[in-house]
C-alpha cells in the first residue's frame, strides 16, 4: 500500500538499453563520418551529431544512474507536455523570424544577400523556414497537445514515460540535424521533404516510437470512448509515418556521406513528392491540428463539439479524399492527364468535409457566443476554424486546371498557404497554448490578458496584409507573363514582372513582421505566466474539469 | 498494364470513395449509436486532474480503512 | 466516484473495444494506402509508355555535380524546370517539357514556385561569360533581378572525388551509367573542361552532344562554377525535336 503511493522508478529496463544501444550506433557512426566522411558537409555536420548522441548517452548515465524514468501512475505526464509547450513557443519564434528575414531577402535583394555567408542565401533560409515553421513549430505543438489531450481523454498516464521523453528529445535532435544540414547546403530538394537521409531514418524512428507510445496509451484507457480527437492524432501519426518512408526512399551514394539520390524519377518522382507535399497539408497541418480543435474548443467553451456525428463523417470523409488530391499541384506538367483530373475532381470534394469540420467548430459555440466578445482566446481559436474554411475553399478554386494555369508559379499559391499556416495552424496553435500553459502550470489565467488581445489584433492585421499582398502579385504576375501587345507578342519579360512584384514583397514583410511582433508578445506573456506573474484581476481560463453551465 | 490500372484507379476508385462514404454515414447516422456518440461527445468536458488510477486507489485506501 | 466501474459497456469494452485502437489504425492506415496506391501504381508502369524521343541520355560527370550543386543552393526554390504547354510559356521559354527529359532526374527539379524564370530549356541561352558575371553578380547583367549573388562558387574546388560513388548509387537505382563511364568519371570532369584534352572523342562517344569548354574561364581550377555553368548549358537541349512527334499515339497520355 505505501510502495504504492510512491513514484515508481523505471530501473534500467528493455527501453532504457535500446536507447543506449541507439546512442552508440549513432555516436560510432558520426565518428566514423567525421573523420572518413564521403564529402565536406558530412564532416562538417557529424561533429554536432556526435555531439547530440554523446549527449543522449550522458542523459541515460544521469537519469538511470539515479534509478530510471519517474512514473507515477496516478498522476498525468505532464513535464513532457510543458516542454513540448515551451519547445514550440521557441521554435514558433524561431521559424517566423526566418520567414521574415526570407521576405526582406525577396524585397530588398542587394542589401540582404552575403557573399561571405552562402549558408544564409535565400536559397537555403527559404527551407529552413518552411521546415521551422511546419515541422518544429507545428510538430512540438501537435506532440506536445497530443500527449496531453490522449491522456486526458483516455483518463490514464502516458503508455511510456521513457518513450514519450524520446519521442519529444529524438525530434528535437531531427529539427536540429535538419535545419543544420540546411545552411550547410545538405538538402534533398524535395520540398517539405529536404532532410537527406540519415535524418529521415532517425526521423522514421522517432516515429515509430510516437506511434507505440500514442497506441498502448489508447489502448490502456480507462474511458470506453476514443474521443475523435484521438482519430484525428492517430490519423496524423499513421498517414505521415506512411508518407515520409515512401517519399523519402533514396540511395544514399555513401553510407558515411549526406548525399542521395531519390528511388523515383522524374515524373513518378514528382507524383510522389506532391503525394507527399499535399498529403502533408492534409494530415500533418490539417488533420492533426483539427484535433486541436475538436479539443480545446469544446474545452475552453466548456460545451461538448456540435455534432458528434457530423465529426465522424468529416473524419473519414476528409481522410479518405484528401489522399487523392496532390496531383493538382501538377497541372498542365508532363503528368498524365487523367491524373490530374483525378486530383482536381477529389480536391474539389474535399469542400465538403472542409467546410463540415468548420461549421462543426463553430457551432460548437451556439449558446455562448458572448465568449468571442470576451475572451480572447476563443477569439482566436474561432478565427482559425474561419480561416481554415477560408482557405480551404480557395484551395479546390484554385485546384480547377484554368485557375491553376493562371495561379501556379506565382505568389498566389503563397498567399494560399500562408492564409492556412498563419490563420488556421498559427492560431489554432496560439490558442491550445493560451489554453494549455496555464492550466499545466497551474495558474489562474495567463499573464497578461491584454497582452492576448494584442497579439491577437497585431497577428490578424499581419495575416490580412501578408494575403491581400500575395494576392495582388500572385495574380497580377500570372496575367503579366500571359499578357501580349497589338502586335502578338509577349507584353512583359519575366524580368518587368519581378520588378512589378517589389511594393507587395515590402507589403508581405511589413505582415510578417507584425505577425512575429505578436508571436513575442506572446512568448513575452508564457514566459511572465510560467514564472508566475499572474495579474489577479486578468484572463481567467477556465478551470479544469468544470460542469457546463447554462448559456448567460 | 499501364492502361489496365489508370483504367482501374479512374472507375474502380469513385466507386471504392462512394462505398466507404456510405459505410460511414450509416454509422454515423445509425439512431443506436447516439448515445454512444453523446457520451463520447462529453469525454473531454469530464477529465479529472488526475487518472482514473487515482480514483480507483481512493477506493482502495478507502476500503483499506474500513477494513482496518 | 465509482461511476466508471460500474459502467455497464464496462465488461463489453475490455473485450472489444480495448482493440479499436488498433482497428483503427488498420482502419485509417487501408484508407490513406489504397487511395494513394491506386494514384501512383499506374505512374511507375509509364516507362513503358513514356514518350519516343532521342536523346535523353544521363548527365555527364561535370553537369551530374553541377546540378548537385544547384540542389545544394536551393535554386529549385525559385527556379521552375517544367514548361507547361500553354502559348505564353511556349512562346517564352520553349517547347513544353516531356517527361522523358527528366527521366534520369532524382529527384525531380520540376519546382513549384516562378520567383525567377523556368530553366527547363536555359541551356545554350546564354553564353558562359553571361552565366559567369551573373553568378558573380545578378544585377551586374540583370539590374531588376532579385537573385542573390554566387560569387563563390568560381572560387570554390569542385569535390570531384565524390562523382564516383554519387553515379555508382544512381546506377544501382537504373541510370545508365556504364562501368566504363564510372571508372573514367574523374577523368571525365577534366576532359569536358578542355577541348584540347586526348580523350575528347571516347568522352563525347559517351555523353553525346555535351558541351565540351572551360565553363568558368579559368583552366587552373575545377571550380563549383565549372560545374554549374556545365549544367545549365545542357537543360532542355537533350531532345531532338525534329525527330519528335507530339500527336503521335503512343505520345499522348
Amino acid at each position: 500500500m505505501s510502495a504504492l503511493a510512491q513514484p515508481k522508478r523505471s530501473g534500467f529496463d528493455t527501453s532504457a538499453m535500446a536507447m543506449t544501444a541507439v546512442c552508440l550506433l549513432g555516436l560510432v557512426w558520426s565518428i566514423l563520418a567525421a573523420a572518413n566522411g564521403a564529402d565536406a558537409a558530412m564532416r562538417t555536420q557529424s561533429w554536432l551529431i556526435g555531439a547530440g548522441f554523446l549527449f543522449g548517452l550522458l542523459a541515460i548515465v544521469g537519469i538511470y544512474g539515479e534509478g530510471g524514468v519517474k512514473t507515477e501512475p496516478t498522476e498525468y505526464n505532464e513535464s513532457v507536455v510543458k516542454a513540448g509547450a515551451i519547445a514550440s513557443m521557441f521554435w514558433g519564434v524561431v521559424g517566423i523570424l526566418v520567414g521574415v528575414v526570407i521576405a526582406a531577402q525577396l524585397a530588398f535583394p542587394a542589401l540582404l544577400s552575403w557573399d561571405a555567408f552562402p549558408q544564409l542565401n535565400f536559397g537555403r533560409l527559404r527551407p529552413l523556414h518552411t521546415s521551422g515553421v511546419i515541422f518544429a513549430f507545428g510538430g512540438n505543438v501537435l506532440i506536445a497537445t497530443s500527449f496531453y489531450v490522449v491522456q486526458r481523454t483516455c483518463r490514464t498516464r502516458i503508455a511510456s514515460d521513457a518513450g514519450a521523453w524520446f519521442v519529444f528529445w529524438g525530434y528535437q535532435f531531427f529539427i536540429v540535424i535538419a535545419a543544420t544540414g540546411y545552411l550547410l547546403g545538405i538538402t534533398q530538394s524535395k520540398e517539405y521533404a529536404e532532410p537527406e537521409w540519415y535524418a529521415d531514418i532517425w526521423l522514421t524512428l522517432v516515429w515509430v516510437v510516437y506511434l507505440l507510445v500514442f497506441l498502448v496509451t489508447l489502448a490502456k484507457r480507462k474511458e470506453p470512448h476514443i474521443y475523435v480527437a484521438n482519430w484525428f492524432y492517430l490519423a496524423f501519426i499513421v498517414t505521415i509515418a506512411m508518407l515520409h518512408v515512401i517519399n523519402n526512399l533514396a540511395m544514399p551514394a555513401s553510407l558515411l556521406g549526406s548525399r542521395s539520390y531519390s528511388a523515383f524519377a522524374g515524373v513518378q518522382d514528382a507524383l510522389t513528392q506532391w503525394w507527399y507535399g499535399h498529403n502533408a497539408v492534409g494530415f500533418f497541418l490539417t488533420a492533426g491540428f483539427l484535433a486541436i480543435m475538436y479539443y480545446f474548443i469544446p474545452k475552453r467553451v466548456d460545451r461538448p463539439v456540435y455534432s458528434y456525428r457530423l465529426s465522424i463523417i468529416h473524419f473519414w470523409s476528409l481522410i479518405f479524399i484528401y489522399i487523392w488530391a496532390g496531383p493538382h499541384h501538377l497541372h498542365y506538367t508532363a503528368l498524365p492527364e487523367w491524373a490530374q483530373t483525378l486530383g482536381m475532381t477529389f480536391s474539389i470534394m474535399l469542400w465538403m468535409p472542409s467546410w463540415g469540420g468548420m461549421i462543426n467548430g463553430l457551432m460548437t459555440l451556439s449558446g455562448a457566443w458572448d465568449r468571442l466578445r470576451t475572451d480572447p482566446v476563443v477569439r482566436m481559436l474561432v478565427i482559425s476554424v474561419a480561416f481554415y474554411g477560408m482557405s480551404t475553399f480557395e484551395g479546390p478554386v484554385m485546384s480547377i486546371r484554368a485557375v491553376n494555369s493562371l495561379s501556379h508559379y506565382t505568389d498566389w499559391t503563397i498567399g494560399h498557404v500562408h492564409s492556412g499556416a498563419l490563420g488556421w495552424v498559427g492560431f489554432i496553435s496560439f490558442g491550445a497554448l493560451y489554453c494549455m500553459i496555464p492550466w499545466l502550470w497551474k495558474r489562474k489565467g495567463m499573464y497578461s490578458r491584454a497582452l492576448i488581445e494584442w497579439h491577437f489584433w497585431v497577428a490578424t492585421l499581419g495575416i490580412l496584409l501578408y494575403i491581400t499582398s500575395m494576392w495582388v502579385s500572385g495574380i497580377m504576375q500570372g496575367l503579366m507573363w500571359r499578357a501580349y501587345n497589338s502586335l502578338g507578342f509577349l507584353e512583359y519579360s519575366f524580368v518587368e514582372t519581378v520588378e512589378a512584384m517589389q511594393p507587395y514583397y515590402i507589403i508581405r514583410m511589413l505582415g510578417g513582421v507584425l505577425y512575429l511582433a505578436g508571436a513575442l508578445l506572446m512568448a513575452w506573456n508564457v514566459y511572465k505566466t510560467i514564472k508566475g506573474d499572474v495579474r489577479h484581476t486578468e484572463d481567467v481560463a477556465q478551470p479544469q474539469s468544470h460542469k457546463i453551465q447554462p448559456a448567460e | 498494364m499501364y492502361d489496365a490500372l489508370a483504367g482501374f484507379a479512374q472507375t474502380w476508385g469513385l466507386l471504392f470513395f462512394v462505398v466507404i462514404f456510405a459505410c460511414v454515414l450509416v454509422y454515423a447516422l445509425w439512431p443506436k449509436n447516439q448515445k454512444k456518440f453523446d457520451e463520447a461527445a462529453r469525454v473531454p468536458l469530464e477529465d479529472d486532474d488526475k487518472p482514473a488510477a487515482a480514483e480507483e486507489r481512493a477506493l482502495d485506501e478507502d476500503k483499506d480503512k474500513t477494513n482496518g | 466516484m465509482a461511476k466508471k466501474r460500474e459502467n455497464p459497456v464496462w465488461g463489453w469494452h475490455k473485450k472489444v473495444l480495448e482493440k479499436n485502437s488498433i482497428v483503427l489504425t488498420v482502419g485509417i492506415l487501408g484508407t490513406v494506402a489504397i487511395g494513394g496506391l491506386v494514384e501512383i501504381a499506374p505512374l511507375f508502369y509509364l516507362d513503358t509508355t513514356i514518350e519516343e524521343v532521342e536523346g535523353v541520355r544521363p548527365y555527364s560527370p561535370l553537369a551530374l555535380m553541377g546540378r548537385d550543386v544547384y540542389i545544394r543552393e536551393g535554386c529549385y526554390n525559385c527556379h521552375s524546370q517544367m514548361i507547361r504547354p500553354l502559348r505564353d510559356e511556349v512562346e517564352r521559354y520553349g517547347h513544353y517539357s516531356l517527361a522523358a527529359e527528366s527521366m534520369y532526374d532524382r529527384p525531380f527539379q520540376w519546382g513549384s514556385k516562378r520567383t525567377g524564370p523556368d530553366l527547363a530549356r536555359v541551356g545554350g541561352k546564354y553564353s558562359d561569360e553571361w552565366h559567369r558575371d551573373h553568378m558573380r553578380d545578378p544585377r551586374s547583367v540583370v539590374p531588376q533581378s532579385i537573385m542573390p549573388p554566387y560569387a563563390q562558387l568560381e572560387n570554390t574546388p569542385l569535390e570531384v572525388e565524390v562523382v564516383e560513388g554519387r553515379m555508382r548509387a544512381l546506377a544501382r537505382l537504373g541510370v545508365p551509367y556504364t562501368d566504363e563511364m564510372i571508372a573514367n568519371a574523374v577523368n571525365d570532369i577534366e576532359t569536358q573542361l578542355d577541348p584540347y584534352a586526348s580523350d575528347y572523342d571516347n568522352f563525347l562517344a559517351r555523353y553525346p552532344g555535351a558541351p565540351v569548354r572551360d565553363f568558368d574561364g579559368n583552366p587552373d581550377m575545377v571550380s563549383e562554377l565549372d560545374a554549374l555553368i556545365a549544367y545549365l548549358q545542357i537543360l532542355g537541349t537533350m531532345v531532338d525535336f525534329s525527330t519528335y512527334e507530339a500527336s503521335a499515339d503512343e505520345n499522348l497520355r
